[in-house]
């Protein structure tokens, strides 16, 4: 069954059962992917999935919910109904509607969908990968963690108002992670993540390399002393903050008590004036953008830090019409829908800049600490209490020269921290989950070995 | 007529599917294969989650699908479905087959049809009737919220509770013919306390396999009493310095850093991909004298055990770690081909879309002969966990842990409790600095991702001390 012929059998069925009113999202995907293991195929993998979650409204315009991946005329039903029974438990102090703009045009982009290449080119190329990999440098032993995949899928969503909205896509990935040895040292492993439309897209002689730099380059060890820091920032490593602290954005959140921010903080000074944080799913650079959330609303940039200060909060459609203002394509499908921001980007605001100093990573003699990659997020971060201790890869700068940081935490608060920003450099990077330039902090406690 | 005589174009639950499933196993091998492993299954899931003092979200799901696994020397190619007819599932093999490029048919494996039926799941086909109604249990978790706010510094309370039946086949060209009912319930209490710029928050979770009955006995109030205790004690604490002290970790879900840190360490995936240090130290000493670990899916209600894995093999009970020597691996299939140590009946996956991996079951130190007391009065300075957050291991067998709730030792005695402490270390190294082993052993269910997905598993320990680790803090 295509799509629309999945809709018509969903309000077929929902005639049968007289219920006037539900809406759907769905997901149809084709995975393939590859891992090796010194030249050899280790596990090869192809997936076909189906996703159907339904929602339904009783009489008393009370929501409940099914997910299912049975979409035969029997599953349908089954869904269904099981969402109708569950509405008697729907919520009956935030109402779900339909999205006000789930029938509003959508900016379709041209979805550079690739054709696949299958699976044995997908091992041709992750093999020839691996082996140049290895061959890089002679402390390179193993590429532990290895992948190539491509994915093919289609997303919908419809509703019994006469919704539809459906695109389809394809998406490759590519990541290489090395382990190096050298005798009387620990082990070291980094690695780099790429991702295309397509395999072809993938550029991965810039992975293999990537993956090699900076796996040699933690090579030369040292721990460093506990103590308050200068930081810089990766791109990577800033987004992946902002992305753990983005209950701050978020409007349901807000309503469950979770964020630091309340229905009261836009307009609240957060950061230097110099510091803009936009969310942009349909930037051209995401790959895996979506013109449309969960509940059917387009996907928009949204400007959420302006010149340092809060602008607007991401919403689902229930969250806005509590706020009074209107969905802003942040949406998840779910029981109790969810919202999340799709791409960061983070830039540099020229016009009221407040920063007092020039900082350049490449460039800077002073001593710092640059933070590579931020790990382990699910455990170091509490985001509802804005704290964060986090391990991490980089180097500590000193007179010129860098040396690889051993083994250490960076903590702190995410507000300590954006009030803190003291440089934000003008180059932007992009990044497999945004872009942004280098950012400097100023006073991180690290906790080192030493 | 008799059930192993139905012939069906389809996988159906409850009734035998012994012909089909071995026409596709002879499929396969007459195409080459070396190994057919059949993996399916039917889930009907629900959760309720209760906020404040309203129910706010009701969830079913429900769903089937089979994974085809074939092995070829030592490499295997994995297939999922949500296809369960004849010809979906022929086509499964097939692509498995393609992709594997196995071109020679000529020496074929012998499949000798499937054994006899090994049915666990006789005497839980009503288990479905009898766990809590959604009814029932929106009530306890709307009561369990209620007796979370206990004062006006609690700003935010919420409830849990999500239940997986899960019903499998599996069968495979070695003659495995099993068939088995899962049932996985948990709950769980979260609380978040703020008071002006100060805020904490506590979290306490239940769970349980089998035993549909469990959760009816499940005591609230005391997990409310826990959850809002723990919230208050960290409401105005300072941040913890860091440093290098000696530590103790509270029993139950202090066994996290086992988990993590060790117990990855020690499944033979990690021997496949080179990433353990321990690969070579079989019958050597990795650990402290102290320190005995197991892993085991056996104990009845763990939320780790199970009647039998997703390979078909009955769980057994796995010393890992006898008084600080390395004995075991934990190994699956894959495992026993690749690295030689032989299957323990922990070859798992969160569904049908996941081949299965080794993974830990109910894993967990011994208990010594200690009491928490002779823990803590050995040491002058340093910090009691009392309760651990989550964790990760890195590619080189680095750790971290936040801890949830700590409390300062100051010379032999708790004092004041202190957050943001994260603690950090290396296996290899922390190992043989468990010095000392309670004698209160006790569990705790979780989560465990990793490779082959989510899984549910038990951690646990005694209260143990490490002599020496690095805490960050600030």
């Amino acid at each position: 069954m295509n799509s629309r012929e999945i809709t018509t059998q969903i309000c077929e069925a929902a005639d049968s059962l007289n219920l006037k009113k539900w809406d759907y999202g769905a997901s149809f995907s084709n995975d393939y992917s590859v891992q090796v293991d010194k030249g050899e195929a280790k596990q090869l993998k192809a997936s076909q999935k189906q996703i159907l979650t339904i929602r339904v409204w009783n009489e008393s315009n009370l929501v409940g919910i099914t997910t299912t991946s049975d979409i035969s005329e029997s599953g349908i039903k089954k869904a269904l109904n099981q969402a109708n029974i569950a509405s008697d438990f729907g919520n009956k102090n935030e109402r779900t509607e339909f999205s006000p703009l789930a029938k509003d045009p959508i900016e379709v982009k041209d979805s550079k969908k690739r054709n696949p290449v299958g699976i044995k080119k997908l091992l041709t190329l992750l093999r020839e990968a691996e082996v140049k990999l290895l061959e890089s440098h002679e402390s390179i032993k193993s590429v532990p963690y290895n992948g190539l995949s491509e994915s093919f899928y289609e997303r919908v969503y419809a509703n019994s108002d006469g919704a539809f909205r459906s695109y389809t896509k394809s998406q490759a990935a590519l990541y290489l992670y090395a382990r190096a040895e050298e005798r009387d040292k620990k082990p070291r492993s980094s690695g780099s993540v790429k991702l295309g439309y397509g395999v072809d897209d993938i550029d991965i002689e810039s992975c293999i390399k990537d993956a090699s730099n900076k796996t040699i380059s933690h090579l030369n060890y040292s721990s460093i002393k506990t103590g308050k820091y200068l930081i810089c920032f990766s791109p990577e490593s800033f987004l992946t903050i902002i992305n753990a602290f983005s209950s701050m954005f978020n409007a349901r959140s807000i309503l469950d008590g979770i964020s630091l921010s309340n229905k009261n903080s836009i307009g609240e000074k957060l950061s230097t004036e110099a510091l803009n944080i936009y969310d942009d799913g349909l930037h051209e650079k995401n790959i895996s953008s979506s013109p449309f959330d969960g509940e059917g609303t387009p996907t928009k940039r949204l400007c959420l830090i302006n010149k340092g200060r809060l602008e607007n909060f991401i919403h689902s459609e229930s969250t806005a019409r509590i706020f009074k203002t209107i969905p802003t394509g942040h949406a998840g499908l779910g029981s109790k829908v969810s919202v999340s921001p799709d791409w960061i980007v983070v830039e540099k605001s020229e016009e009221f800049s407040d920063l007092k100093v020039s900082l350049d990573h490449s460039t800077y003699n002073g001593e710092f600490v640059y933070i590579e990659e931020l790990n382990a997020i699910h455990a170091g971060v509490r985001a509802s209490q804005g704290s964060f201790s986090l391990p991490f890869d980089g180097w500590l700068y000193k007179n010129g020269k860098k040396i690889s940081i051993e083994s250490a935490t960076v903590a702190g608060d995410i507000k300590y921290l954006l009030k803190n920003i003291v440089n934000i450099e003008s180059n932007q990077e992009v990044t497999t989950s945004g872009i942004s330039p280098h950012i400097w902090v100023d006073e991180l406690s690290i906790t080192g070995d030493a | 007529m008799l059930s192993s005589q139905i012939k069906s174009n389809e996988i159906i639950f409850g009734i035998c599917n012994k012909v089909l499933l071995e026409e596709i196993i002879y499929y396969g091998i007459g195409l080459g294969a070396d190994f057919v492993e059949i993996f399916i299954e039917n889930t009907d899931n629900s959760s309720v989650l209760a906020e404040e003092d309203f129910i706010t979200s009701v969830s079913p799901s429900f769903g089937r699908g089979a994974g085809i696994r074939i092995f070829k020397d030592n490499k295997d190619g994995f297939v999922s479905t949500n296809d369960l007819t004849k010809n979906g599932l022929m086509r499964s093999v097939s692509q498995a087959i393609e992709m594997l490029d196995i071109t020679d048919n000529k020496k074929r494996e012998v499949f000798n049809g499937l054994d006899k039926h090994r049915d666990y799941s006789l005497y839980k086909k009503n288990w479905i009737n009898e766990v809590p109604s959604i009814h029932e249990i929106s009530e306890k978790l709307l009561v369990s919220t209620k007796s979370l706010k206990k004062n006006n510094k609690v700003t935010t309370r919420k409830g849990s509770y999500s239940r997986n039946l899960q019903e499998v086949i599996i069968a495979s060209s070695d003659g495995t013919y099993v068939s088995d009912i899962r049932l996985h319930q948990t709950v769980g209490l979260n609380v978040i306390a703020s008071d002006a710029q100060y805020r904490s928050s506590g979290s306490r979770r239940f769970g349980s396999s089998g035993m549909p009955n469990e959760l009816r006995l499940w005591d609230h109030e005391k997990a409310a009493n826990d959850v809002f205790e723990s919230s208050m004690n960290m409401l105005y604490a300072d941040y913890v310095d860091a440093g290098q002290m000696p530590v103790v970790l509270a029993n139950k879900f202090g066994g996290v850093i086992f988990h993590e840190a060790c117990g990855h360490l020690l499944e033979t995936t990690q021997i496949e991909r080179g990433t353990t240090p321990f690969e070579n130290k079989l019958n050597e000493k990795i650990a402290h004298e102290s320190v005995t670990a197991i892993d085991e899916g056996i104990s009845e209600g763990s939320f780790g055990s199970l009647s039998v894995d997703d390979e078909g093999m009955e769980p057994e009970k796995s010393v890992l770690i006898k008084d600080g020597i390395l004995k075991k691996f934990i190994s699956d299939r894959a495992g026993e081909l690749r690295t030689g140590h032989k299957r323990t009946g922990s070859g798992r996956r969160q569904n049908y879309s996941f081949a299965a991996a080794s993974r830990m079951r109910n894993t967990y130190i011994a208990k010594g002969e200690h009491s928490k007391e002779d823990l803590i009065n050995s040491i002058s300075d340093g910090l009691y966990c009392k309760s651990m957050g989550g964790g990760s291991v890195g590619a080189t067998g680095q750790f971290n842990f936040a801890v949830e709730e700590g409390y300062l030792i100051k010379n032999g005695k708790l004092t004041n409790p202190v957050k943001g402490a994260t603690l950090i270390g290396e296996a290899k190294e922390v190992m043989p600095k468990i010095s000392m082993c309670g004698n209160d052993l006790e569990l705790a269910p979780g989560f465990c991702g990793s490779i082959s997905g989510s899984v549910n598993v038990t951690v646990g320990q005694p209260h143990i001390k490490v002599d020496s680790i690095t805490v960050g803090g600030r």
